[in-house]
């Protein structure tokens, strides 16, 4: 029935003419999943054009995080956060994570109002071939939306005096930001369909933010802490993201195994540090993944 | 030929309430089929059922001979759905609106920019098109929301209230059109409390209340079996109850006359229900001259499907409507429709 030429007349669609059903439908990774996905994520991209507020709040408030958080810290005594470091230089790799974490959390949100003002049954009643593609949309944007916060930061920083990482270290960079982002994003997308509506899942952003930021070495380094929020910070997936991409920044002859964070109980590093980042992926994909499907099978 | 739309022994509930307790019927391939009934009967939840938005408890779904629970893909595919209330996102445009639906339906690319023209076209929009939908009225909303159900060119298209909340012009419009689709092959399904609405439109109705279908058939046929004719009659304007009651008592005797009730709601005027036959209201009028009774008016028609309703209920369509309306819990309701 697709293939009918169409007139502005009704008679073209002729019932008595329409083919024998296919009952064998598309699934993932077909090309109709990629025209579905595809659609969904220009929607939201068309939303961010039209009201662009969010992307350039978004921008400017990691920028204010650095000039303004930055310059509270400017007079303490080089060398404190480490060697040969400014605060403005310990900083940078917290807001590009911090920046990310948070536009991720807050992906669930145009899901939610879907949910609220029905406009996501009109996606529900549509033959998609997987309803993952709701999912991926939604991460393709976010993640699209980090990256250009990422830059916006990291160009900052660099015009701040905090140098830039070689290309691979970038490389590097923009992997850490995909892969927080991508775990995040499951989890709020997650919170999305679980809670009853955007009040609930605003209160848990709210609740969620500023603690794991605070837990986590965005803003001062493990030394600073007191044991017990050594240890949390030790747990927190944020600090995996924030070290890895602090010690980018401070060493150019990086590797894999250098040793970026010291856990209470190990040394870790930037291997592991990524690993970790994964595993976290997976466990909030793995965790979400059941109530995704009650949802949305 | 299957029928294009099949529903058996349906039930559903949420929470302790039964929203559908019991709803079995069968639409035929290129009908008007009218699910009429007050809010809160069941018939949204039976369109949700059918158009795989809800999970049923129990009970046979099928469209076009697809199963629907076994086959959800196929069968929104053959399914065209337009909700009761008009979900856009207001910062698209509707042409954007409708290609968005175009790719979610996966129509081939090198046909949607014609297919949505065409769209546009018969739904009267390209003036509008380019436009954001926060910009449309309510009219133009539902038109464009009509136009997304149909740019698949479904088999069925299925409408919960398509005219709830439009001026009257609107209405006509979207009644017009459904009557060309149907016209043209198209079989819809359509929900309404409104009764003039499925009187006008519908090919076949099914009354539905607390959840059963409790009445099923052509307007005519269902008008029929209630029989006999109903006669209003005005003594006066305002007639005293008194002389109410001794008009009543007159008519009563009549042999021809089968039941009279006197409305207090619209000043004390008689509403009679008489063997059809033309000379009711001659005799009427004869009659109450004869006890020195005047007429202020008189009218005599076939029974609606709001007697059709009464004589199945006992009560009014309006009034099981206030009455459904102060048990409703939106809070509630909002809750079964989220996802």
């Amino acid at each position: 029935m697709t293939t009918t030429p169409v007139k502005p007349d009704l008679s073209s669609q002729s019932l008595a003419g329409s083919p024998i059903l296919n009952l064998d439908t598309p699934g993932l990774l077909s090309k109709e999943f990629l025209q579905e996905t595809l659609a969904l994520a220009r929607r939201l991209f068309i939303q961010l054009q039209r009201r662009p507020s969010t992307l350039i709040a978004g921008i400017i408030q990691p920028l204010m995080w650095l000039v303004l958080f930055g310059a509270l810290f400017k007079n303490i005594p080089e060398g404190l956060f480490g060697t040969n470091q400014t605060y403005g230089q310990f900083l940078g790799a917290g807001v590009i994570v911090f920046t990310a974490f948070s536009g991720a959390l807050n992906a669930g949100l145009p899901v939610m109002f879907d949910r609220e003002f029905g406009f996501l049954n009109r996606l529900l009643v549509a033959p998609l071939a997987s309803r993952f593609s709701i999912v991926l949309a939604s991460a393709i944007f976010i993640a699209t939306l980090s990256l250009i916060q990422t830059a916006a930061i990291v160009a900052v920083s660099a015009l701040l005096g905090a140098g830039l990482p070689g290309l691979f270290g970038l490389g590097i960079v923009v992997s850490i930001v995909l892969l927080l982002v991508l775990g995040v994003t499951a989890l709020s997308l997650g919170l999305a369909f679980a809670l009853p509506g955007h009040i609930e899942l605003i209160a848990v952003i709210f609740v969620t933010n500023l603690p794991l930021l605070f837990a986590s070495t965005a803003l001062v380094p493990l030394s600073f802490m007191p044991t017990w929020l050594r240890v949390i910070a030790s747990l927190n997936p944020l600090s995996y993201a924030i070290e890895p991409i602090r010690y980018i920044y401070l060493h150019s002859d990086w590797s894999l195994g250098s040793i970026v964070l010291q856990a209470p109980w190990s040394s870790v590093t930037m291997g592991t540090a990524l690993l970790v980042l994964l595993g976290f992926d997976v466990l909030a994909l793995v965790s979400v993944q059941r109530l995704l499907r009650r949802s949305l099978a | 030929m299957a029928p294009a739309v099949l529903i058996q022994n349906l039930r559903k509930h949420y929470g302790q309430v039964e929203a559908v307790q019991d709803v079995s019927l069968q639409v035929e391939p290129g009908q008007i089929f009218g699910l009429l009934g007050p809010n809160g009967a069941g018939k949204t939840t039976t369109l949700r059922c059918l158009c795989t938005l809800t999970q049923p408890d129990s009970g046979k779904l099928e469209v076009a001979g697809v199963s629907v629970l076994k086959n959800p893909k196929a069968a929104r595919q053959l399914l065209g759905y337009v909700a009761q209330e008009v979900a856009l996102d207001k910062v698209l445009t509707g042409r954007e609106l409708l290609q968005l639906q175009a790719a979610l339906y996966h129509l081939p690319l090198g046909t949607i920019k014609e297919r949505i023209q065409a769209m546009l076209a018969l739904l009267d929009l390209e003036a509008y098109a380019d436009q954001k939908t926060g910009t449309y009225s309510g009219g133009l909303r539902k038109r464009l929301d009509l136009a997304a159900g149909l740019l698949h060119q479904p088999q069925i298209l299925v409408l919960d209230e398509p005219t709830v909340g439009l001026d009257i012009e609107s209405r006509k419009v979207i009644w017009d059109f459904l009557r060309q689709l149907r016209d043209s092959g198209t079989t819809v399904l359509l929900t309404s409390h409104y009764l003039e609405e499925i009187d006008a439109l519908a090919d076949r109705v099914a009354i539905v209340d607390r959840g059963k279908v409790i009445a099923e058939g052509t307007p005519s046929q269902l008008k029929d079996q209630v029989g006999g004719d109903r006669v209003t009659l005005r003594i006066r304007e305002f007639a005293p109850w008194e002389e109410a009651e001794k008009a009543k008592l007159l008519l009563q005797a009549l042999p021809f006359v089968e039941d009279v009730l006197i409305n207090t709601a619209q000043g004390n005027s008689l509403n009679l229900v008489v063997a059809s036959q033309s000379e009711a209201l001659a005799t009427i009028q004869q009659a109450l001259k004869e006890v020195g009774l005047p007429t202020f008016g008189i009218a005599q028609a076939r029974p609606s499907l709001d007697d059709v309703y009464l004589a199945a209920t006992g009560q009014t369509l309006m009034d099981a409507e206030v009455a459904a309306f102060s048990k409703r819990d939106p809070k509630a309701e909002r809750k079964q429709n989220m996802r």
